[in-house]
């Protein structure tokens, strides 16, 4: 197990470092100037593009921003907030987008489970199609729209939750965005847990378990659910991706300072950020890949046949 | 094969019917079987015919679009006190009846080894399931047990198989482990359904003789599911025919296979590959089983049948006796039908068969 998850973390680094450098050259190649240049005479960006080192061949600057990568140094903003360090800028983003969504992840994951489970178990009842017309809804329609709804109904019919974010009132204002990202990842998880059990109380160990007296819910918790989770472990995983990286819209309606609010930013401001742009490039990559390495030594937990292969140890 | 052995399972006037998107399908229509303590009884038909349904409907795990139209499921044990009960099992609510029956009074081996031990579970653990759920027993009673099972159903070193996981073994293997897990509980009627069919040829003797092993030793009643006639005859005691919902012969190994009486079971017979008959091609019935969906008039096998009297297209025949043990739905035993006899073929096969079976006696 432990190699597995060794040889998972190299694999992991090394397509990091490929991403880096594909973005690197993108950034470069894209068309657009990397500062506010209306405001800026031809002279004034000469000298920044010489500051900044722009000029350099593209392999020379790639060397040095690595080297500052490695140090964990994102370097500074090439438009955006007058070069603060991007480190403290991303840090803050980062943690409101973070703790959104991760409230959006949790909620979506328990309750898009517990909707599952009872679909399944009142296969076509009411419950069912009450399930499946609630994921539909819930994947259809865009979780800004949601969220429009609720600031209608509750902060402006019935003045409850606020209109905007407020960082100072951080779980009370952040309820609202949480509950309309979440329902995306509710209805996926929902409908998919459903499918999925439905598909393993159908299977022949489940009439084996059956015809051993098994029933209720100690066939479910011991037979059912365990087999029924490995697949849905895989959907979760871009899911969180997702949430985590924030919302671009429901992060700009609702006021959020967030990674996808910067992200926005920086592509559409006055010049287009290189230095943003890559540095959320790189964290988008990362988290994918970090969150993928923890699926795939979740089902090394969840599932024995992945375990056991890995060990090395056959019959 | 004692006459006087009581009857544990009383199948009476079974009818079930499924909804489907296309219709009612009217899968089993009026079965009628018995097995006695003790007795193996062989349930033998083509695909679709209904055996494993009936088989099922004992079970409590008839699919949720099934319906039990008529019948009784009768099944006589003793309780704890020692008092003999028969309950109809038909009757019993789901709960009641996987408390007290499945498992630990009829027990199932399923067809297919490989996709009936959940794969997340180790051996050992799925065995105990059963003794924890019936028994009651203690962790460390349990365990005894099960390495004990494991060793009765010939699996050697019980100890490593204890703790592995279905898919680190082979299908015969894991077949001999859904045969522990039956045994689990100490039931009185095993159901075997195609216990052969997904194995190796060379496995399939084998599980057989164990099967048969065990029945001798915990004296258990076996019902086998199968569509193998050399299963049959290598097992049973008795053999239900089953076509189209219908048990159409009954009688014990001896009168099915060397006097059969219905032409289905003739076919069936001389589909058997045989290298001894002089056919190029192996014989097979003509045309597939009717789709119940559209319940056939008369005599369901009649458009099969190249015995079919004018009266099989109207009016579905009833089981005519032939023997104390020995019963045949068709119009050919009737008073009045024409003298028609067994195919030739079949019939020099059939005597053949008997010269060699004397030579071994």
């Amino acid at each position: 197990m432990l190699k597995y998850v060794v040889k998972r973390i190299g694999m992991a680094l090394i397509t990091l470092l490929i991403i880096v450098f594909l973005l690197f050259i993108l950034v470069r190649i894209m068309p657009g100037n990397p500062f506010p240049s209306e405001r800026m005479s031809a002279e004034q960006i000469a000298n920044k593009r010489a500051e900044m080192g722009l000029d350099d061949p593209i392999l020379t600057q790639f060397a040095r921003y690595m080297g500052n990568l490695l140090q964990g140094d994102f370097g500074k903003g090439t438009s955006l907030y007058n070069g603060a360090p991007i480190k403290t800028v991303l840090s803050t983003c980062i943690s409101n987008s973070f703790r959104i969504g991760g409230i959006a992840i949790l909620l979506g994951t328990a309750v898009g489970l517990l909707l599952g489970i009872v679909a399944a178990l009142n296969r076509g009842r009411f419950m069912d199609g009450f399930c499946t017309v609630f994921s539909i809804i819930g994947v259809c329609v865009p979780s800004y729209v949601f969220l429009i709804f609720l600031q209608y109904n509750f902060s402006f019919k019935i003045p409850f939750f606020p209109y905007f974010f407020d960082p100072s009132r951080f779980l009370f204002s952040s309820v609202m965005p949480s509950v309309s990202l979440s329902l995306f990842t509710m209805s996926t998880i929902a409908r998919f847990t459903r499918n999925e059990m439905v598909e393993v109380f159908d299977s022949d160990y489940v009439r084996l378990a059956e015809s051993k007296g098994m029933y209720g819910r100690r066939l479910v918790t011991k037979h059912v659910l365990r087999n029924a989770l490995i697949p849905i472990v895989t959907v979760l995983a871009p899911l969180v991706v997702d949430l985590l990286t924030g919302a671009l819209v429901v992060e700009k309606i609702y006021g959020i300072n967030g990674i996808g609010k910067l992200m926005v930013d920086a592509i559409a401001g006055e010049g287009i950020d290189y230095n943003y742009v890559l540095a959320l490039g790189i964290l988008y990559s990362a988290l994918y890949i970090g969150i993928m390495l923890v699926v795939d030594i979740l089902y090394g937990v969840l599932d024995p046949r992945i375990r056991v292969a890995a060990k090395g140890e056959e019959a | 094969m004692s006459e006087e052995a009581k009857t544990i399972l009383d199948i009476k006037n079974l009818d079930i019917s499924f909804r489907t998107n296309a219709g009612v399908v009217h899968a089993i229509r009026g079965v009628n079987l018995d097995l006695r303590k003790g007795e193996t009884v062989a349930i033998v038909g083509e695909s679709g015919s209904g055996k494993s349904v009936t088989m099922k409907a004992a079970m409590g795990l008839l699919d949720s679009n099934a319906t039990v139209n008529s019948g009784e499921i009768l099944y006589t044990f003793t309780d704890e006190s020692g008092r003999e009960q028969t309950v109809d099992l038909l009757k019993l609510p789901k709960k009641q009846l996987r408390q007290s029956i499945n498992g630990q009074r009829i027990a199932m081996v399923f067809q297919d080894p490989m996709t009936s031990l959940d794969p997340t579970m180790t051996i050992g653990k799925q065995i105990m399931e059963g003794m924890f759920l019936h028994k009651g027993m203690s962790k460390e009673a349990a365990h005894a047990r099960a390495l004990e099972l494991l060793t009765l159903v010939g699996i050697t070193d019980p100890e490593k198989r204890f703790r592995n996981y279905p898919h680190q073994l082979s299908g015969g293997m894991r077949q001999r482990v859904v045969i522990a897990i039956a045994l689990s509980a100490d039931p009185d009627i095993l159901i075997c359904d195609e216990p052969t069919t997904a194995l190796d040829v060379t496995i399939q003797a084998k599980i057989l003789e164990l099967i048969m092993d065990i029945q001798q030793k915990m004296k258990l009643s076996v019902i086998y599911i199968t569509h193998d006639l050399g299963v049959v005859a290598k097992v049973a005691d008795y053999v239900d025919v089953m076509y189209a919902g219908k048990i159409v012969e009954v009688g014990n190994v001896n009168e099915i296979f060397y006097k059969p009486k219905h032409p289905y079971t003739w076919g069936l017979l001389s589909a058997m590959p045989d290298m001894d008959t002089d056919d190029d091609r192996l014989y097979s019935i003509p045309g597939s089983p009717p789709n119940l969906l559209h319940e056939p008039e008369g005599d369901a096998f009649a458009a099969r049948n190249q015995f079919a009297l004018a009266i099989d297209e109207k009016l579905d025949p009833p089981l005519f006796k032939v023997s104390e043990t020995h019963y045949a739905a068709t119009w050919l035993l009737h008073p009045d039908a024409p003298p028609i006899e067994i195919p030739k073929e079949l019939k020099a096969r059939i005597a053949r068969a008997q010269r060699e079976v004397e030579k071994y006696l």
